[in-house]
Parts: C-alpha cells; sequence; structure tokens
C-alpha cells in the first residue's frame, strides 16, 4: 500500500493531466472487476430477453418474500456506508458494529434467497423445466455466489478492524469492501426490477 | 533537474524494496512461483510454444485424411492408437475432435495467451516505464489459472471417448448432449472446466494490464506518446475484459443444460424415435452468446500482432509511423465495432433479413479502419530505410495476410454472398489468413524483435530468414487455393469428400494443401532450433541491438527484477522520433528532453522545452509545500 501510495504522489506531482486518473491501483482494479460481473449479468439478462420473446414462457409472480429479501440487502447498503464513514472519523467500535451488521445482513439476505427458492418450489417453479424459471435461479444463484464472496470479504475487513489496520488513514480495504458491497446491491436491485418487468 | 532529484528522493526506497527482493530469490521464486512480469511473460510465451506445436500437429494430422483420404496411416498408430481404425484410417470422430481442438488450441491457448500473455507482460511495464504490473500476485495466479486450464484441456486429449469435438465453437445440441457424438460426454466438460478457468486467467491478465497502463506509467509518458504495442495491448485487454465475461455466462448455461437438466438451448430433440424432457430452449441463444464473444475474440488475438507490427514496421523503416493518431483511433474504432458485428457469423441461422443488412452494414465498417492500418503500414514503409531483419520480414508477412484475408472478408460480410460461402473453405481460409497466420506473424515478428530483451542474446538472422520465406510462402500454398475449394462448394470440417462426386475435381488442390501444411509445419523446426539455441548460444546482444526508441532498451541487457536500477526514465517525446531532419542520428531516444536536441526541433516542440523547465518548476513548488 505505502508502496502504491508512493508511485501515486509521484506521478502526481510530476504530470497535471494524470490526476483524474490516478486512483488506487487496487481499488481501480476492483472497478475493473465489477466491470466483468455486470458484464455476465448483462449477457444473462440479455438471453433471458431474446429467450422471452421466442414464446412458450411460464408466467408467475414473483414471492413477496423476494420484497423482504431485497430490503435486507439495501438496508446493508446502509450499514456498510456506517462503516465506512465510521472509518473515516476514527470511531473503530462503530466500525466494528457497522461491518459486523453488514456481514449479518447478508448472511440473512443468503438465506432469504434459499427461502425463497423454497417458495419458488412450492410454486412449481423449478430450476428443470421452463427456462422462465431456470433464468430465476440462475440469475438468484450466481448473484448469491458474489454475495458469499462479499460476505468473506466483509470478514477479512472485520478481521483488520480488530487489528487495528482500518482507520481514516488506511482506508483502502475498507472503500474497496464498501465499493464491492454497494455494488453487489445495486446488482441485485437491478435484477429484482428487471424480473419484475420482465415477467 | 529537479525532477531527478526528487525521484532519487522519493522512489530510492522503492528501488531498493525491488532488489531485496532479488536477493532472496531461489529457484522456486525465480523461475515457478515468480511475480517478475518478465518471467511470466516468459512462462506465458514457453507455454504457448507447447501448445502451437501440438495445434500445428493435430492441423497435420487431419490434413494427411482430407489430401490423401486413401492413405494407409497404420504408421501413426503408435501415436494415436485406436484412434486408428483397423483400416488404417483417421477415426471420424477423432477427426472431429482434432478439429475442434486445433481451433480451440490455436485461437485461446495459443494467439490468445500466448501472443497477449507474452507481449503484454513483457512490454506494458517495460514500454510505460514501470517497475512491474500493478499487481503481481494476480499476474502469477492469472499464468497459474492458465496452466491448470492448460493441464485439464491437454488431459481431455488422453480419455477414452476423445476430447471435445463439436467444434471449437460448441454450438448445442452437439455440444450439450452426449449421444450427439462421443467428444460432448467427459471430454465437453472437461472442455468447459479448462475454458472457465482460462477466461479467469485472461480477466485477471487483463484487470491487471488496464490497471499498470492507466496507473503505472512513468512522468512524461501521456497517452499520447504510448508506443503502439501498448496502446494495442490495452485497446485488446478491454475488449477481453467486455467479451469473456459473456463467453463465461454462455458456458455457465451450457453446464446447466448438460449437467442439470435445464433446457435454455435444448427443445424437440428425439433421439432414437424417443424426445428428450427438455422443452423450450433456443440453440440459437447460444450462438448470440457466443459471437458477442466469439468476434470480439477476432480482435482480442489481431490487435496486439498489430501494434507489434506497427513498433517493429517503424523502427526497421527508420521512420516515424505514419499518422500515429490515425492509427490509435483506428484500433479503437475497430475495438468499439467488434462488439456490434457479432451476428455475420449467423446470417443462416434465418434471423430476420433486415437485422442481417444492418449487421451487414456494420461489417463493412470495419473495413474502414482497416484499411487505414494497412494504409498507414505501406505509407511507413515507402521510402524507409528498411532494414529486413527477420522481425521486419514477419511484420511485413503481416500486412500481406492482413490485406489478402481482409479482402475476402468483404466477401463474407455481405450476407447475401454469405449463403453460398458460410461454412466452406472460403471461410476457412478467410480466417485463417486474417486471424490466424496475421497474427501468428505478429507473434513471430515479436520474438524475433524482443528476444535480446527476453534472454540478453540476438537469434540468427539467416536462419530467421529461410523460416519466414519457407513459412510465408507455406502458409499462401495452404490457405490460397482453399479459396477455390470453397467456392465450389467444400463444405469446412467434413471428414472425407469422396462420396460427392462434384467434389472430386479438387482432390488434387487438396492434396497440394496437405504437402504445402506439412511444409510448413516442418519450417517451424526451424524456429525452434534458431530459438532455444540463440536462448543460450546466440550472439550476445547489445543495449540496443535495434536502434530503437522505446524505454525497454534503456534497460540492463539482462534487467532483474524491478527492470531499472536507478530511477525509473522520464519521457520526453513520442516514440517515433526515427531519421530526424537535422539530428545526429537516425533515432532519438523517448528519454532525450527537447532541451538536449536543439539541432532536430521543430517550431512547437522548442516550445515544449519552456514546459520542461516550468514542470521542473512546479515540482520544486509541490516539493515544498508536502
Amino acid at each position: 500500500m505505502k508502496e502504491e501510495d508512493d508511485m501515486m504522489s509521484d506521478i502526481k506531482l510530476v504530470e497535471q493531466p494524470k490526476r483524474p486518473l490516478a486512483m488506487n491501483a487496487k481499488l481501480f482494479a476492483m472497478w475493473l472487476f465489477i466491470v466483468s460481473v455486470s458484464m455476465i449479468f448483462m449477457a444473462l439478462t440479455s438471453a433471458y430477453i431474446v429467450r422471452q420473446a421466442e414464446g412458450n414462457w411460464l408466467e408467475f409472480n414473483l414471492p413477496v418474500e423476494m420484497y423482504v429479501t431485497t430490503a435486507i440487502i439495501l438496508l446493508s447498503s446502509v450499514t456498510m456506508h456506517w462503516a465506512f464513514i465510521a472509518a473515516k472519523k476514527d470511531e473503530l467500535g462503530q466500525v466494528k458494529l457497522a461491518i459486523s451488521m453488514t456481514t449479518l445482513l447478508g448472511i440473512a439476505f443468503l438465506v432469504g434467497q434459499v427461502m425463497v427458492w423454497g417458495v419458488l418450489v412450492d410454486m412449481k417453479v423449478f430450476l428443470v423445466g421452463n427456462p422462465s424459471g431456470s433464468f430465476l435461479y440462475i440469475l438468484s444463484g450466481l448473484h448469491g455466489l458474489h454475495i458469499v464472496s462479499g460476505v468473506i470479504f466483509l470478514l477479512i475487513v472485520l478481521v483488520s478492524t480488530f487489528r487495528y489496520k482500518v482507520h481514516s488513514k488506511n482506508l483502502n480495504q475498507i472503500r474497496m469492501c464498501t465499493t464491492y458491497w454497494h455494488f453487489l446491491d445495486v446488482l441485485w436491485v437491478y435484477l429484482f426490477l428487471f424480473l419484475l418487468f420482465y415477467r | 533537474m529537479a525532477t531527478a532529484d526528487i525521484h532519487i528522493k522519493e522512489s530510492a526506497p522503492h528501488g531498493d524494496h525491488h532488489e531485496e527482493h532479488e536477493h532472496h530469490t531461489n529457484f522456486w521464486t525465480h523461475y515457478i512461483f515468480t511475480t517478475d512480469h518478465k518471467m511470466i511473460a516468459k512462462q506465458f510465451l514457453l507455454t504457448g510454444i507447447f501448445w502451437a506445436i501440438l495445434g500445428g500437429a493435430m492441423s497435420v494430422i487431419f490434413r494427411l485424411q482430407l489430401g490423401f483420404p486413401d492413405a494407409n496411416l497404420e504408421w501413426i498408430r503408435p501415436l494415436l492408437g485406436d484412434w486408428i481404425t483397423e483400416q488404417g484410417k483417421i477415426d471420424p470422430e477423432f477427426y472431429l475432435a482434432l478439429v475442434t481442438m486445433h481451433g480451440t488450441i490455436m485461437v485461446f491457448f495459443v494467439l490468445t495467451a500466448g501472443l497477449s500473455g507474452t507481449f503484454s507482460n513483457f512490454l506494458i511495464p517495460l514500454q510505460i516505464g514501470a517497475r512491474d504490473m500493478a499487481s503481481g500476485f494476480m499476474n502469477m495466479l492469472s499464468y497459474w489459472f492458465f496452466f491448470i486450464s492448460s493441464v485439464i484441456m491437454f488431459t481431455s486429449l488422453f480419455i477414452e471417448t476423445g476430447p471435445a469435438s463439436g467444434g471449437w465453437v460448441i454450438y448445442p445440441p452437439l455440444s450439450a448432449l452426449p449421444q450427439a457424438v462421443n467428444g460432448s460426454g467427459l471430454g465437453m466438460t472437461l472442455w468447459l472446466t479448462a475454458m472457465a478457468l482460462f477466461i479467469v486467467s485472461t480477466l485477471l491478465g487483463g484487470i491487471n494490464y488496464i490497471t499498470t497502463v492507466i496507473n503505472m506509467r512513468t512522468q512524461g509518458m501521456s497517452f499520447s506518446k504510448l508506443p503502439l504495442t501498448i496502446w494495442a495491448f490495452f485497446l485488446t485487454a478491454i475488449i477481453g475484459l467486455l467479451s469473456f465475461p459473456v463467453l463465461f455466462a454462455a458456458a455457465l448455461l451450457l453446464i446447466f443444460d448438460r449437467s442439470f437438466g435445464t433446457s435454455f438451448y435444448l427443445s424437440d430433440i428425439y433421439i432414437g424415435g424417443e424426445a428428450l424432457p427438455n422443452q423450450g430452449g433456443s440453440p440459437i441463444l447460444f450462438q448470440h452468446l457466443f459471437w458477442f464473444l466469439g468476434h470480439p475474440e477476432v480482435y482480442i488475438v489481431l490487435l496486439p500482432a498489430l501494434g507489434i507490427t506497427s513498433e517493429v514496421i517503424a523502427t526497421n523503416s527508420r521512420k516515424p509511423i505514419f499518422g500515429y493518431k490515425a492509427m490509435v483511433g483506428s484500433m479503437l474504432f475497430i475495438a468499439i465495432l467488434s462488439f456490434v458485428v457479432w451476428a455475420h457469423h449467423m446470417f443462416v441461422t434465418g434471423m430476420n433479413p433486415f437485422l442481417g443488412s444492418v449487421f451487414m452494414l456494420l461489417t463493412l465498417i470495419i473495413a474502414v479502419p482497416s484499411a487505414v492500418k494497412v494504409f498507414n503500414y505501406l505509407t511507413t514503409l515507402w521510402k524507409g530505410n528498411i532494414r529486413f531483419t527477420s522481425a521486419m520480414m514477419f511484420s511485413i508477412g503481416l500486412v500481406s495476410f492482413f490485406i489478402s484475408g481482409g479482402l475476402t472478408g468483404i466477401f463474407l460480410g455481405n450476407s447475401a454472398i454469405d449463403i453460398q460461402l458460410h461454412d466452406t473453405y472460403f471461410v476457412v481460409a478467410h480466417f485463417h489468413l486474417v486471424m490466424g497466420s496475421a497474427s501468428f506473424f505478429g507473434m513471430m515478428a515479436g520474438i524475433y524483435h524482443w528476444f535480446p530483451k527476453f534472454y540478453g542474446r540476438m537469434m540468427d538472422d539467416k536462419l530467421g530468414n529461410v523460416h519466414f520465406w519457407m513459412t510465408f510462402i507455406g502458409v499462401y500454398m495452404v490457405f490460397f487455393p482453399m479459396h477455390y475449394i470453397g467456392i465450389a462448394g467444400y463444405p469446412r470440417r467434413y471428414y472425407s469428400f469422396t462420396n460427392f462426386d462434384t467434389l472430386n475435381s479438387f482432390a488434387d488442390l487438396n492434396s497440394f494443401v496437405s504437402i504445402a501444411a506439412i511444409l510448413t509445419l516442418g519450417a517451424q523446426g526451424i524456429f525452434l532450433f534458431n530459438f532455444f539455441y540463440s536462448m543460450y548460444r546466440g550472439r550476445k546482444a547489445t543495449a540496443n541491438p535495434w536502434k530503437s526508441n522505446t524505454l525497454e532498451w534503456t534497460t540492463p541487457i539482462n534487467p532483474g527484477h524491478g527492470n531499472w536500477p536507478g530511477e525509473i526514465p522520464t519521457v520526453y517525446r513520442w516514440p517515433y522520433d526515427y531519421s530526424k531532419p537535422g539530428a545526429k542520428d537516425d533515432f532519438i531516444p523517448q528519454t532525450v528532453p527537447f532541451s538536449a536536441t536543439p539541432e532536430s526541433n521543430l517550431p512547437h516542440e522548442n516550445e515544449l522545452i519552456r514546459l520542461e523547465k516550468e514542470d521542473d518548476d512546479v515540482i520544486r513548488v509541490d516539493d515544498k509545500e508536502s
């Protein structure tokens, strides 16, 4: 980290026009990762639209439980941001609390999604069957996998916080985590609205 | 100069840090689990060469079948075992597997990983003036994902049911149903696993390349001063970042169809009179997803080769590249267009003819930036003091293939003509020239040109020339006749044509192609000898053997981890100041400030001298503040 910061300051000193682009290399790489994950979901939702246009499409309403999980993940974004702001102010107690809450909300979201799958099965919407249902399982499942990776990231940040490695002078890790978690939240909201309007 | 002072102060700890690393390396950390971008590049190169030999050998085996359908191939039995039938023929299903694996290996493992992996890794830090990639660890992971992917793909060659055999495009339902062809069983599963890992490797690499180019350039290295190689690698990485995830999505749905019984791509299929349970899928959907990667992939393969060619041609013509901005612009334009032309691979899938016309129009527009690039290559060569080094020969060869293969692209891009030519040898000829051979020649040019930087020794130029001429003539002998065979209606991927009377008239041409293919592959032996011999016994290289302007030639002959022993050089000018009127030498490296070359400066460059000084002032002020 230190080393990269040195480099950044080098660049800033010497060549003015570079400043707008020269962000922390790891954070930048995180953004590129987010772009590639977005492309996967863009591809899947495009496939969904193309397939739907061909007809023979099972129609069903999204389970009510899905609104609840959406609310949970929206709330988790709020606590995540609280953690980030607290880290900026060096209030480590709050950071620990907020990250723990985010982690728990993330796990709650995952459990909720699995319960949604159960409700879908009760509605006779299966993974194997009409692609209308299969897409729903694949989209939520793949998003869930990313949430798992996000939860692992949260735990890593939580451990670093306990080791006093997250504070206002060292925001990189928590900033990356916040960025990623917000992205996962926005991604789910996109998927939810998409599924809601493209029935 | 103030710049120098500050940098000694600020980056000294940085440099030390890297030298420290050097002291601690052993065999494992130096050659195997290395984070040095140069060693990782060599790992990619050697793995790529391994795959190229394998992929080339496969093509010769199926060319034997195509050129000499009556020959007894009993003598390959020691190598292929039961894939040779009792009649001494290649097993038809294994023929399909060979074609599939040849395509997969060449497109992904040689010309994507072997080309981008090698030269992006090697040249990006060296040419932009960085100590290493943004993340050396991710870079190492990128290679090792590629390695595991390679191992799995290689393993699939040895299983009883054979490797994947549905074509490198793995269209379902052929690739989805093991009942369709033996290779769609375990072979296809391994193919998908290997490709998933390959995609991870490419994304890790690509994220690193983009981050490095944007964040790690040395002082003065603005985007308008980047060598065209870096522009090419940068755009290639962006294309890969946007398109490979889509292949991942396509493969994911295919995996679910194959292993979990979903029906994304399958519908109304009857096997032996019995209906499969899969209902409601669409095989065309797969083609859309696949070609959304598949077409950009063409440019992932080609752009690095074009970038390398720009650099090699300018250096060896001793002339500035003609139209630097047009070169960058056309690459950018190609990169954008590559995402909106995918359906030209699908004109005969029954798509709406109006939609077909739209894709046709977009496809034909690619001819414009491509022609700009060709024009610029030729005008760079025009009246240059050309040095026919091996690298230069291969670059000129690339331009030749790019023209002759590009012309047939205009034919194939027309939706009406494509109905006749679709899936014939005309297509095979087209893409082998414009994508396969052109990229291969770009890769060769890169190896010959940067070998001194790779290993500190020179490759033999005479052998290089022999290698060039045999390969160049060989490639045309292989692929030129295929245009005629294709127009005559020979479909690609067929095992044998002896059952069709109409297709017998070209049997001799097919034999000719096969002989040419064997000779061309044989000529690569010269390269392999030259490569490995020169690695240990080649003439020792000088610091700047090609009298080139770019930064990599300012490093020591055998650069260590960290590339520059002292501070990283500052860049003052673009990389193409060759044969500048009034200058003492016929090249001025990027590190020479305009204030040092008053005799050759143009009026606007004299103005820049003032800026060079102002830059120093700015730094001094900033330094005091901080």
